[in-house]
């Protein structure tokens, strides 16, 4: 049993507002018993001579808020195991606040099938920590050819499917895979890219044409977006847009949404928080391999219009699109660097610095890390009646360094810079998994 | 020769000043009579080491180099992709940390990849030449085509400058650029605009014109650069025949250039593509100046990096 006490709470519910994308509860002063594995009590001022069996947390200036879920993490396991396993991502996502994380098909082999699932499933379950829900892959070996078996997928434990960074490209199979999907209850998340205007993989601009870098416009992201937004209309499915990166898929997801589509959609936090200038590594020449992602890094205009879009619930969820590498894998001339942030265990401190930076407020914040993501999957929202919680220190300082961090992947701009704002508590099925004081 | 030289690496132009540029083009100057002498060879850089690393193939380049290293008495030694180790798999850190154990005093790097010789500058103790990297900068090319274009018209500042063709795929069209915005020069890019990128005139402070005549008009110095076969499989020009038909050089075309003006290419030359052969050989042409300019400017940063006028490297991160 557990009784947190002193802090602010976040959940829409209690507000009786009504939950939907773009919901904008504040925050308010209130205790919360813990007990039996789930949040029992939410209440103004809870006595502890009332629960003498409950550990007494004071968490006065944090934030608490449903527990906080990783739409989108590279978890490596099973095939890459020297750059992320299941137990070393786990531990990560705790330490950054998540109590489930959404584990990316592209493993070796990929999880295309049920016997990969159940292996992913059984790993991670036997230890506490942060849940693993895992994505299958939409079609076989991620080929983009044959839709896998999704309704296995479903059984095994999967919450949904994507290709992972492969945009499905076909428009017929795309459709397809929207009414297979739909039907056995899975999320289709896309990466968004049309191929044919990618010439490389940097954001085409001024910057990465003095670089000379082969680039991507805007509209490389924009135009599959547009398409597949039809798509999912035609399907009458609902359509989870991955990482989006570009000014005009934020005006294209509004207008979508405007319009009924059921469409949901994430940002990464690299790319509510830094530039294609990420690249430069600080100098006026330079090839920043740690900067290097997918989608790419993009204008200040485009930054501004993904925390904006973030802010009015366009956008419904940061997801922390963790890419954990090997420093062989980052350490290398930049167009033979691997691409990816790891980022599972700065993410919060991110979106932290967007609402102390006035552009996020911390009630948007709260919901999409927490009950966003769980509404694009289905699963429980608010406090009271579930098990999982996080608890933010908004204040609290720390630098991310290659020694303290518990991913594998220490592959992050962010390496040595200081940061404010972290998990004080991550709470799953009731038991910490996660004490930032108690460390 | 006095005035040492501020930098430990030539990566780019874009690091370089005036003053810098000056400063090599002048110590090009004084070892150009070098290669012109019946014993073409000088002391200066005895015991030095110099390293050619080739990833992409080379002729003049690496030969202009080679030389250059030869005649200022350094030890010079080509390794290239073909017959290395870089074909077994090597990355190219571990490829600095093998060349590095060996105590040169410069490498000299061709690269595909942009960036690439920042990367080797950061993880060696030694100065790094870059001798074209990816689409990003060639330097030396810059400057040995400043070096031809000096000569000729007795200065750089304030001249009219057309470069024609393929500028998105080019490192010479970038670095030229570059340089020739560092002394004022009228830059004006023509060509079809799949070949010029979108943001160039923003990038590099230049004009942009889709047609021939209106960007050799007046020029001074105009300079053709090299169309690639590949470029009709992307999709961005539909023959050689109709490029040659509507941005090859040729003497009618250059009627509205000034009547000195200079036609240079940093070769090797596709003769009736970007270039009417007859261009190519008359008297306009500098194209084989430009040859001969290029071994003595790189003579001069290899002096400069390697020679008592040089600054140490900063080596590698974390030495």
């Amino acid at each position: 049993m557990l009784l947190l006490r002193g802090g602010t709470v976040f959940d829409a519910a209690l507000d009786g507002a009504p939950t939907g994308a773009g919901t904008l509860a504040g925050g308010r002063r209130a205790d919360v018993l813990v007990a039996d594995g789930v949040v029992r009590r939410v209440a103004p001022s809870l006595e502890p001579d009332a629960h003498p069996d409950a550990r007494l947390l004071d968490v006065s200036g944090c934030w608490l808020g449903r527990g906080f879920i990783d739409l989108r993490a590279h978890l490596r396991e099973p095939g890459e195991e020297h750059k992320e396993t299941l137990a070393t991502g786990r531990a990560a996502a705790a330490a950054g606040g998540f109590t489930a994380v959404c584990a990316m098909p592209g493993t070796t082999p990929v999880n295309d099938q049920r016997a990969v699932t159940d292996l992913i499933v059984d790993l991670a379950g036997r230890r506490p920590g942060p849940h693993v829900w895992p994505f299958g892959a939409i079609t076989k070996g991620l080929a983009g050819k044959e839709l896998s078996e999704m309704a296995e997928l479903a059984e095994a434990g999967c919450v949904g499917v994507t290709d992972d960074r492969h945009p499905v490209h076909a428009a017929g199979l795309l459709r397809r895979a929207l009414e297979y999907a739909s039907t056995f209850g899975l999320v289709l998340m896309q990466h968004c890219e049309e191929p044919g205007l990618a010439a490389g993989p940097y954001h085409e601009s001024p910057l990465s044409t003095r670089l000379g870098l082969r680039g991507q416009p805007r509209e490389a992201e924009d135009v599959a977006v547009a398409r597949d937004l039809r798509l999912a209309e035609l399907a009458g499915a609902s359509l989870h847009v991955a990482h989006v990166s570009s000014a005009g898929s934020v005006a294209l997801l509004r207008e979508a949404k405007a319009r009924g589509v059921r469409v949901t959609a994430d940002v990464s936090p690299h790319h509510l928080t830094m530039t294609e200038d990420a690249l430069l590594g600080g100098g006026r020449v330079g090839y920043e391999p740690l900067a290097k992602v997918l989608p790419p890094l993009r204008e200040a205009r485009d930054r501004e219009a993904l925390v904006e879009g973030l802010a009015d619930g366009t956008l419904d969820c940061v997801a922390s699109d963790h890419a954990p590498h090997t420093r062989l894998d980052k350490d290398a001339e930049l167009d033979a660097a691997a691409f990816g942030i790891s980022s599972l265990e700065t993410t919060l401190s991110q979106v932290a610095s967007l609402v102390s930076a006035g552009e996020l407020p911390a009630a948007r914040a709260m919901d999409a890390l927490g009950d966003a993501p769980a509404r694009v999957l289905g699963k429980p929202t608010g406090l009271v009646g579930q098990g999982d919680l996080t608890v933010v220190d908004p204040a609290h300082r720390w630098t991310p360094t290659a020694e303290t961090l518990r991913s594998k992947g220490k592959n992050t701009p962010l390496l040595g810079t200081p940061l404010t704002g972290a998990a004080r508590l991550t709470i799953v099925d009731g038991a910490v998994v996660y004490d930032a004081v108690a460390r | 020769m006095t005035r040492p030289f501020r930098h430990p690496h030539l990566l780019d132009i874009t690091s370089l000043t005036t003053e810098d540029v000056v400063q090599i083009l002048d110590t090009a100057e004084a070892l150009f009579e070098v290669s012109r002498r019946p014993v073409r060879k000088v002391p200066t850089l005895r015991g030095k080491t110099v390293i050619n690393l080739f990833y992409e193939a080379s002729t003049r380049t690496r030969t202009s180099f080679e030389l250059a290293g030869k005649r200022l008495s350094a030890d010079t030694v080509n390794m290239s992709t073909a017959s290395s180790s870089v074909k077994k798999g090597e990355s190219l850190y571990d490829t600095c940390k093998t060349l590095e154990a060996m105590h040169p005093d410069i490498v000299v790097i061709r690269h595909g990849a942009s960036g690439a010789p920042h990367y080797v500058a950061k993880n060696m103790r030694c100065s790094v030449v870059n001798a074209g990297d990816g689409m990003h900068a060639h330097p030396t090319q810059a400057l040995l085509d400043a070096f031809t274009i000096r000569r000729s018209k007795g200065t750089l500042a304030g001249l009219k400058v057309a470069i024609c063709g393929d500028v998105a795929h080019s490192r010479v069209a970038r670095s030229n650029a570059r340089l020739l915005r560092l002394f004022g020069c009228d830059v004006r890019i023509a060509g079809p605009r799949t070949l010029v990128p979108k943001h160039f005139a923003e990038a590099f402070d230049v004009s942009v014109y889709e047609r021939l005549e209106p960007a050799l008009d007046d020029a001074d110095v105009v300079m053709a650069l090299r169309i690639q076969q590949e470029r009709l499989s992307q999709a961005l020009l539909p023959s050689l025949r109709e490029y040659a038909r509507t941005f090859g050089l040729s003497e009618d075309r250059l009627a509205g250039a000034k009547d000195d003006a200079i036609v240079m290419h940093p070769g090797p030359m596709n003769r009736g593509v970007e270039i009417d052969p007859e261009l190519a050989d008359g008297p306009r042409s500098v194209v084989l100046d430009q040859v001969e300019a290029g071994v003595a400017v790189r003579m001069a940063v290899l002096y400069l990096l390697a020679g008592d006028a040089g600054a140490a490297p900063t080596g590698p991160r974390g030495a």
